[in-house]
């Protein structure tokens, strides 16, 4: 059984993140997701709408939607745009094993989208791009 | 986002308070690079009070300890818990900033 439980629009511009923030908090407090759970949620947000920002509309002037579901014991939030195609999932990961001099600046953002759900998908649907992102109310299951 | 900064003798301790994220890390890297103009090179960064960080927030970290080490400066970490611990786990960050449990520890190791 699916259920819709909110759904947000907000132009895809970095200052909007505050509100983002805001919605994942109240779907993942509503839902039930436990807080490091949550946290890591409101990470993977964070960069996929950053990603948003910049790679699906370069040039500015778009909007982000995000839809909140419930399915079984799992929280789903879809991202939707209307950009360019552009799949966050396709980054390469950083190297995490380099030291400070070596490390290179940047690419975390996709990395942190598969490591903090658990389970991501990218899909191009209607001229959209659509990030899925599924956790389990709790860790372990 | 609120930073706060305190002088001791041997370094700078730098309290950050609230959320470092792709609003706030702009403001975060630019308080550094004045604190770095006045010239200080020697920085414990107090996580302590910090509710969230995310890539952009450990992408200002990474440029503000480059830009000290070629002053041979160094930016410590104290007091990372919780969930915020988890993304310096996953990023490999935990193990290229040393860390401390608090920050008279970390004053105790910037000394020697």
């Amino acid at each position: 059984m699916t259920k819709k439980i909110h759904t947000i629009t907000c132009a895809a511009q970095v200052e909007k993140l505050g509100e983002i923030a805001e919605f994942v908090e109240e779907c993942a407090e509503c839902f039930g997701l436990d807080v490091k759970r949550a946290f890591g949620m409101q990470v993977a947000v964070e960069e996929a709408f950053v990603n948003i920002c910049s790679y699906a509309y370069p040039e500015g002037g778009g909007d982000a939607t995000m839809t909140a579901s419930a399915e079984e014991d799992c929280l789903v939030l879809e991202i939707t745009d209307k950009g360019i195609p552009f799949n966050v999932l396709l980054l390469p990961d950083p190297d995490t094993s380099k030291d400070i001099a070596e490390r290179e600046i940047g690419g975390l953002g996709g990395y942190f989208i598969r490591r903090l759900t658990d389970n991501v998908s990218y899909r191009r649907e209607n001229e959209e791009n659509i990030l899925k992102l599924v956790l389990h109310r709790t860790g372990g299951s | 986002m609120n930073i706060q900064t305190t002088k001791e003798s041997t370094a700078m301790v730098v309290t950050v308070v609230g959320r470092l994220d792709a609003v706030t890390a702009p403001e975060y890297e630019q308080k550094f690079i004045a604190l770095i103009s006045e010239g200080e090179s020697r920085f414990i960064v107090d996580f302590e009070k910090l509710d969230y960080i995310s890539s952009a927030g450990l992408r200002v970290l990474l440029a503000t300890a480059k830009r000290v080490k070629g002053k041979s400066g160094a930016i410590v970490l104290a007091n990372i818990g919780g969930t915020v611990k988890e993304v310096f786990d996953i990023s490999g960050f935990g193990s290229i900033f040393p860390m401390y449990e608090s920050v008279a520890t970390a004053l105790t190791a910037v000394e020697k």
